[in-house]
C-alpha cells in the first residue's frame, strides 16, 4: 500500500530548487539558534573573568570583540533565513498554481457553475489558500524544524559544560512535550472551536446587515441591536469557558521554562557553594536554559500559520487530486482540452447526430442520481435549425455540455459530420461553435477585450459591426469610456439584458458554422428582446443552430421543435404541428401565455 | 474629532480593563526580568558566600519570579481576551444603532457584498485595537521604566546606555520598517487583488473561456501577476529579514554595551562585581516588552483605516426622516402617484422623472419597463428607504411622507427580485414577516405560494435551515418563500417585484392562480420587465428612464 506523503514532502515535491532554498533557510537559522547559544557561553566567561579573576576592561576587549564578530553572522544569518525562506515559498506558490489552474481546466465547467457554493469554494482555495501557504512555509515549517533541532544543539553545549545539569532538561522538556501532548490535542479541538465560533459570530451579524432592508420592511430591524448584543454576549461566555482551558497550554508553556530555569539557579547555586562547579560554567548553563525552551515557545506562536496552512494544504490537494473523468469508461478520463494523437479534420458542412446518448451526473455522496439524458437521440442537418424546449430539469443545457465538451460522454454516441467527436480536438472543435449563454460570463478587463474574445485580432471595425449588429453597440457608447469601459467583478455593472447582448456580439464575430443559444433571450425585456431576436435570426441564417429556450417565443420560428422531459426527447415536429396535437408542448406554450 | 480620538472615546468604559490588562503584561515581563536578575545575583553570591543563610533572600526571589510569571501571563491571557469579547460586542451593537437609521439607503449605494463583509473585517480590524494597540505601548514604557530604574540604581549611564537600545528596536526601527515596506506592501496588496480578480474570472467564466479558447491566455496572465506578486513578496522579505535581524542585533548589543560599560566601574570599585552579571541579563529580558511594538504600529494604521472606513458610513444623514407630528394611520388603501421625481444622488440621473399614476383600492396595476427604468424605485420610495425629491404619494388619501416610517412600511409589503433569506430555518425566515401569525396563517401562506408542498417534502419540513443568504434553496424555492412571507404580513399594499422570474412557466402560472386570492381586495403592483404576469392586472404602464411612455390593458400587449 503506498503512504500519503506528509504535507512538506507533498510540497516540495518535483520541486528540487525549492527544497534546497527550503533547507538552507533552515540551515541558516540553525545557524542563528547556535551563535546565540554560544553568546550566552561567552558573555559567562566575560562575566567570570571581570569578577573573579579581576580583568579589566581592557583585557576583556578581545572577548567582547569575537562576541561582535559572531553577533554580526548571526545577523546575516537571520535576515539571509528569511529571504530564502519566502523565495522557497514563492516557487511553491508558483507551482501549485500551474497546477491548480490546468486542473481547473480538466475538471471542466460543469464543475463550477456561476452561483453554486463548491464554486465559492474553489474561488477562495485557489486564490487565497495558496497565499496562506506563504506563512506556513515561510514561517510555520522552519519554526518547526529549529524547534527539534536548536533545543538539541543547546543540550549538548550543557552537556559539556556541566552534564549534572542535563538531568533538569532531560526532566523538563520530555514532561514539557508529554503535556503539551496532553493538553495540545485538547487545545487543538478548543481552538478549533473557538475559530468557528468566532466565525460564527460574524456570520450572524453579516446576516443581519445583509437583510437589514428585509428586516426594516416588516419593522423588525430595531430590536435586532439586543440580538447581536444577546448572542455576542452569549458565545463570548461560552467560549471563555472553554478558551481557560487552552491558556493552560501557554500556562504549562511559561511555567515549565520558569520553573527549569528557577531549578537550575538553584541547583547550580549549591554546587557553586559546595566548590563542585566553575562560576563561568554555572553562569553560562543558567543562560542557556531558557534558550533551551525559546524555539519551542516560538513554534507555538505560528500555530496559527500552522493550521491554517495545514488545512489550506489538504483542501488544494483534495482539487489536484479529484478524480479528473466523470466519464465510466476510464479511456475517456482525457482533459477537456486533450488533444488528440491525430486529430481527425472535420468535413465541410457537417451534421450532428446524438444517437442514444444517456447521462448521469456524478454524485457527490453516494446519493442517487437521476439520469439527466436518457437514450437521447436527435440529428441537426447542416444549415438545420432545431429548437429544445421543456420544462427546467428536463436535460437541455446537458446536451449543450456535451456538445462544448465539457463534460464527457458516458454512453451512446455523438458524431459530427460522421466523425466521433471525441476525436476532435476539443480546442479545434470549439472554435466552430459560437456559444451564447443564459449568463454570460464579463471578464475582467475592457468591453473591446470581452467581445474580441471571439477573435483576438479583429479589428475595431469588426467590433463595431457585430455589437451593431447585436444591437450593443448604442449602449456600449452611452458608456462613460465607451469600448475602454472596464467591466467584471471591479468594473462597470452591466444589466442582464446588456450582458446578453455583449455574448451575442462575441457569436456574431466568431462567425463559427455551428450556433449554440442557451436561454440566449432570458434576461432581456420585451423591447431588447424583439431587437435582439431580429439580429438572431439575420445571425442563424446559413448556420447549424441549436436553440435552447424554456421561454418559447424564438422556438416559434424554427425548422423543428423537439419538446423534452426528464432527459428524453417526448416530442417533435414544426410549432403547428405540436401545437394541433396539444401534448406537453401545448401545456407549456398555454402556460406561457397566462 | 479624528478617528483615533472617537476610538478612544468609544472605549472609555473599558478602561479598567485596560489597566488591568497593562499591569498583568508588565508583571509578566517585569517577573521575567526579576528572574534572570535574582538568579544571575544568587550564582554570583553563590560564587563568594560562605553561608546558606547569605543566599536566602535571593533564593526567595528566584522562586516566587518562577511561580509569578507563569501566573500573570496567564491572568493577562484571560482578561484582554475576555475585554475583547466584551468590546467586540460594544462595537458590533454601536455600529449596528448607528447604521440602522441609515439602512438601507447607506448601505446599497455601494456594491453590497464587498461592502459588508469590509465592514464585518473592520470591526474585527478595531477589536484589535485596543489589544494591540494601546496595550503593548504601556506596557513597553513600563518594563522600560522598570529597566532602566534597575541600571540606573548602579549607575545612569548603564541606564542611558539601555534606553537607548530599547528606542532603537521599539521605535526608530519598525518606524524605518515601514518606512521602507509601505510601497512594495502597497503594490503587493494591489498585485494580489489583480490576480485574485482573473483567478475568480478563470473559474467563474471557465465555460465562456474554454468556448472560446481563451484558456492559454488567462493561464499566462495569471502566472505573470504570480510572478510580480513574488518578486513584490521578496522585497518585502529582505525589509522583514533586516527588521528581525537588527532587532536580534541591538538586544545583544545592549548586552555587551551594558557589560563594556560596567566592567570600569568595577574595577574602580563604584559597583560590586557580584552584581555584574545581573547587568546585561537585565538588559536582554527587557527586550521582550518592545518586540510586540512593531506589529502595534502596523495594527494603529489599519484600525485608523478601518475606524475612517466606519465612521464615513454612519456619519452620513438619514434618507429619511420621521415627521415631527406623524399622520394617523389611512383607511382606505388606494394609491395616487403624482408627478414624482427622484435621484439616488445629486449627480446621477433622474431615476423617476415625473411619474403619475392611481390604483383605487381592489385594482391592480402592471409596470413594464427594461432594467433601470425606474421601477424597482417606485417600491423603494413606497417603503420609505428613500424620500423623494418632488411630487407625491397618497395612501388612501395620506401623503406617505407624513406617516412615519415604520407606519408607511406597515402598509406595504414587497416581494423583490432578491429578498434576503436569513440563515435559519424555513418557519423562522417565515415568520419574520408577522411574529404573532398563527401556525395556520403560515401554511395557508405557504399553500398560497406553491411552496407547502415542497417544505413537507424536505427531510425536516418547516425546520429545515436554509443556509447562508437562503442558498441551500433553488432561486425558485426561494422566491416562492418570499411570496409565502409577504403574504403571512398581510400588508394592504402589495408590490410583486419580478417575483417569479426564476420559477419556470408551469410554476409560475400556479403561484399566480395561489395569490389570486390574496390578491383581492388589496391595491396590487405588478413590476417586470416581461409581460409575464400581466394577464393577472387591470392596467399596464411602460417605463422607460423614469417617465411613462405608454398606458394599455393586457389584451393590447404584443
Amino acid at each position: 500500500m503506498k503512504r500519503t506523503p506528509s504535507i512538506p514532502t507533498r510540497l516540495f515535491e518535483n520541486l528540487p530548487g525549492a527544497r534546497r532554498l527550503f533547507y538552507v533557510a533552515v540551515g541558516v537559522g540553525f545557524v542563528s539558534g547556535a551563535l546565540f547559544a554560544l553568546q550566552a557561553v561567552l558573555l559567562s566567561f566575560a562575566v567570570d573573568g571581570v569578577f573573579l579573576q579581576s580583568r579589566t576592561l581592557s583585557e576583556t576587549l578581545p572577548l567582547l570583540g569575537v562576541m561582535v564578530a559572531l553577533l554580526m553572522v548571526r545577523t546575516a544569518a537571520i535576515w539571509a533565513g528569511d529571504i530564502l525562506a519566502q523565495r522557497s515559498a514563492g516557487r511553491v506558490k508558483t507551482s501549485l498554481r500551474q497546477q491548480l489552474l490546468s486542473q481547473l481546466v480538466i475538471l471542466g465547467p460543469a464543475r463550477m457553475s456561476a452561483d453554486s457554493e463548491r464554486s465559492g469554494e474553489l474561488v477562495s482555495t485557489v486564490a487565497q489558500g495558496v497565499e496562506v501557504l506563504d506563512d506556513y512555509i515561510a514561517l510555520f515549517l522552519p519554526a518547526r524544524y529549529l524547534a527539534a533541532l536548536v533545543p538539541t544543539f543547546v543540550f549538548l553545549l550543557v552537556l559539556i559544560l556541566d552534564p549534572l545539569t542535563t538531568l533538569v532538561l532531560l526532566f523538563a522538556g520530555p514532561m514539557l512535550l508529554m503535556m503539551l501532548a496532553y493538553i495540545g490535542g485538547r487545545a487543538r479541538a478548543i481552538t478549533d472551536r473557538r475559530f468557528l465560533e468566532l466565525s460564527w459570530m460574524s456570520a450572524f451579524f453579516l446576516d443581519v446587515l445583509q437583510g437589514i432592508a428585509t428586516l426594516k420592511m416588516f419593522g423588525r430591524s430595531r430590536e435586532q441591536a439586543a440580538n447581536i448584543e444577546d448572542i455576542s454576549q452569549h458565545y463570548g461566555k461560552t467560549t471563555m469557558e472553554v478558551l481557560a482551558t487552552a491558556f493552560q497550554t501557554s500556562l504549562v508553556m511559561e511555567w515549565a521554562a520558569t520553573a527549569a530555569t528557577a531549578l537550575v539557579a538553584l541547583e547550580v547555586s549549591y554546587r557553586l557553594m559546595a566548590g563542585l562547579l566553575p562560576f563561568s560554567q554555572a553562569l553560562a548553563v543558567l543562560l542557556l536554559t531558557p534558550e533551551f525552551f525559546l524555539p519551542l515557545r516560538q513554534m507555538a506562536l505560528r500555530y496559527h500559520a500552522g493550521t491554517a496552512g495545514k488545512a489550506a494544504a489538504e483542501r488544494i490537494f483534495t482539487i489536484l487530486d479529484s478524480n479528473v473523468s466523470q466519464a465510466t469508461d476510464q479511456s475517456r478520463s482525457e482533459p477537456a482540452t486533450h488533444v488528440a494523437a491525430a486529430p481527425i479534420p472535420l468535413p465541410a458542412g457537417f451534421d450532428i447526430r446524438f444517437d442514444r446518448v444517456s447521462y448521469t451526473y456524478p454524485s457527490s455522496e453516494g446519493e442517487e442520481r437521476r439520469p439527466a439524458l436518457r437514450d437521447f437521440s436527435l440529428t441537426i442537418g447542416a444549415g438545420q435549425t432545431i429548437a429544445l424546449v421543456g420544462p427546467s430539469g428536463a436535460g437541455k443545457t446537458t446536451i449543450s455540455s456535451l456538445l462544448l465538451r465539457f463534460i464527457e460522454l458516458q454512453s451512446g454516441a455523438i458524431t459530427v459530420g460522421g466523425v466521433p467527436l471525441g476525436d476532435i480536438d476539443a480546442a479545434a472543435w470549439r472554435r466552430q461553435v459560437a456559444w451564447v449563454p443564459q449568463m454570460p460570463h464579463l471578464f475582467y478587463g475592457s468591453v473591446l477585450e470581452n467581445i474580441r474574445m471571439a477573435r483576438p485580432d479583429a479589428s475595431m471595425e469588426e467590433v463595431n459591426a457585430a455589437a451593431r449588429a447585436a444591437h450593443a453597440h448604442e449602449f456600449i457608447s452611452a458608456l462613460p469610456q465607451g469600448y475602454d469601459t472596464p467591466l467584471g467583478e471591479r468594473g462597470a455593472r452591466l444589466s442582464g439584458g446588456q450582458a446578453q447582448r455583449v455574448a451575442i456580439a462575441r457569436a456574431f464575430l466568431k462567425d463559427a458554422p455551428v450556433l449554440l443559444l442557451d436561454e440566449a433571450t432570458a434576461h432581456l425585456d420585451a423591447r431588447s428582446e424583439a431587437l435582439v431576436q431580429e439580429s438572431l435570426t439575420s445571425l442563424m441564417s446559413g448556420r447549424t443552430v441549436l436553440i435552447i429556450a424554456h421561454r418559447l417565443k424564438l422556438a416559434t420560428t424554427v425548422d423543428q421543435i423537439v419538446v423534452m422531459h426528464e432527459g428524453r426527447a417526448v416530442e417533435q415536429g414544426d410549432h403547428e404541428t405540436l401545437l394541433r396535437r396539444n401534448g406537453l408542448y401545448g401545456q407549456l406554450v398555454a402556460s406561457y401565455q397566462g | 474629532m479624528s478617528p483615533t480620538r472617537r476610538l478612544l472615546s468609544l472605549i472609555r468604559p473599558f478602561i479598567w480593563w485596560i489597566v488591568a490588562g497593562v499591569f498583568l503584561g508588565f508583571a509578566t515581563i517585569g517577573s521575567s526580568v526579576g528572574l534572570m536578575a535574582v538568579s544571575a545575583y544568587l550564582i554570583s553570591k553563590a560564587a563568594i558566600a560562605t553561608d546558606v543563610s547569605q543566599l536566602s533572600m535571593a533564593i526567595a526571589g528566584v522562586r516566587l519570579f518562577a511561580l509569578s510569571r507563569a501566573g500573570f501571563r496567564y491572568g493577562e491571557r484571560y482578561v484582554t481576551h475576555l475585554a475583547t469579547f466584551r468590546i467586540l460586542t460594544r462595537l458590533r451593537v454601536w455600529f449596528y444603532r448607528a447604521i440602522e437609521p441609515l439602512a438601507p439607503a447607506r448601505l446599497q449605494t455601494v456594491r453590497s457584498g464587498d461592502l459588508l463583509a469590509r465592514i464585518g473585517a473592520d470591526i474585527e480590524t478595531l477589536e484589535n485595537f485596543y489589544i494591540r494597540v494601546i496595550v503593548p505601548p504601556l506596557v513597553a514604557v513600563l518594563v522600560t521604566g522598570l529597566a532602566c530604574a534597575i541600571l540606573g540604581y548602579f549607575d545612569v549611564i548603564l541606564a542611558v546606555a539601555l534606553l537607548v537600545f530599547l528606542l532603537l528596536t521599539g521605535v526608530a526601527l519598525p518606524l524605518v520598517s515601514r518606512w521602507l515596506s509601505q510601497q512594495p506592501a502597497s503594490e503587493a496588496i494591489l498585485a494580489r487583488a489583480e490576480l485574485n480578480a482573473t483567478l475568480v474570472d478563470q473559474i467563474q467564466g471557465m465555460a465562456d473561456m474554454l468556448a472560446y479558447g481563451q484558456e492559454t491566455m488567462f493561464h499566462e496572465r495569471t502566472m505573470r501577476l504570480n510572478d510580480q506578486l513574488n518578486q513584490l513578496q521578496e522585497r518585502l522579505a529582505v525589509i522583514r529579514g533586516m527588521g528581525n535581524g537588527l532587532a536580534a542585533l541591538f538586544t545583544s548589543l545592549a548586552a555587551l554595551t551594558v557589560l563594556a560599560l560596567a566592567i570600569p566601574l568595577i574595577t574602580g570599585g563604584q559597583i560590586d562585581g557580584v552584581y555584574l552579571a545581573l547587568l546585561p541579563l537585565t538588559a536582554i529580558a527587557s527586550f521582550e516588552a518592545v518586540q510586540p511594538l512593531s506589529q502595534a504600529f502596523q495594527m494603529l494604521e489599519s484600525s485608523q483605516a478601518a475606524a475612517r472606513r466606519l465612521f464615513e458610513l454612519i456619519d452620513a444623514p438619514p434618507a429619511v426622516v420621521d415627521p415631527p407630528q406623524p399622520a394617523a394611520r389611512p383607511a382606505s388603501f388606494g394609491l395616487v402617484v403624482k408627478d414624482l421625481h427622484f435621484r439616488y444622488s445629486a449627480d446621477a440621473v433622474a431615476a423617476l422623472d415625473g411619474v403619475s399614476f392611481e390604483v383605487p383600492p381592489g385594482r391592480r396595476l402592471g409596470i413594464v419597463g427594461s432594467s433601470g427604468a425606474g421601477k424597482s424605485t417606485l417600491a423603494n420610495l413606497l417603503l420609505r428607504y428613500w424620500d423623494y425629491d418632488a411630487g407625491s404619494i397618497q395612501v388612501g388619501g395620506v401623503e406617505i411622507r407624513d406617516l412615519a416610517a415604520d407606519e408607511a412600511r406597515e402598509l406595504v409589503g414587497v416581494v423583490a427580485q432578491h429578498t434576503h433569506l436569513f440563515n435559519t430555518s424555513v418557519r423562522d425566515n417565515l415568520f419574520l414577516a408577522n411574529p404573532e401569525a398563527s401556525e395556520e396563517e403560515m401554511i395557508v401562506a405557504s399553500q398560497q405560494a406553491q411552496l407547502h408542498d415542497f417544505v413537507l417534502s424536505l427531510p425536516e419540513g418547516y425546520e429545515t435551515m436554509v443556509g447562508e443568504n437562503g442558498l441551500k434553496l433553488s432561486g425558485g424555492e426561494r422566491q416562492r418563500l418570499a411570496i409565502a412571507r409577504t403574504i403571512l404580513k398581510g400588508a394592504p399594499v402589495l408590490i410583486l417585484d419580478e417575483a417569479t422570474t426564476h420559477l419556470d412557466s408551469l410554476t409560475e402560472a400556479k403561484v399566480w392562480e395561489g395569490l389570486a386570492e390574496f390578491m383581492a381586495g388589496r391595491t396590487v403592483l405588478v413590476i417586470s420587465h416581461q409581460q409575464a404576469g400581466m394577464a393577472y392586472v387591470d392596467e399596464v404602464i411602460w417605463l422607460e428612464e423614469g417617465k411613462i411612455v405608454d398606458t394599455s390593458v393586457p389584451a393590447e400587449l404584443p
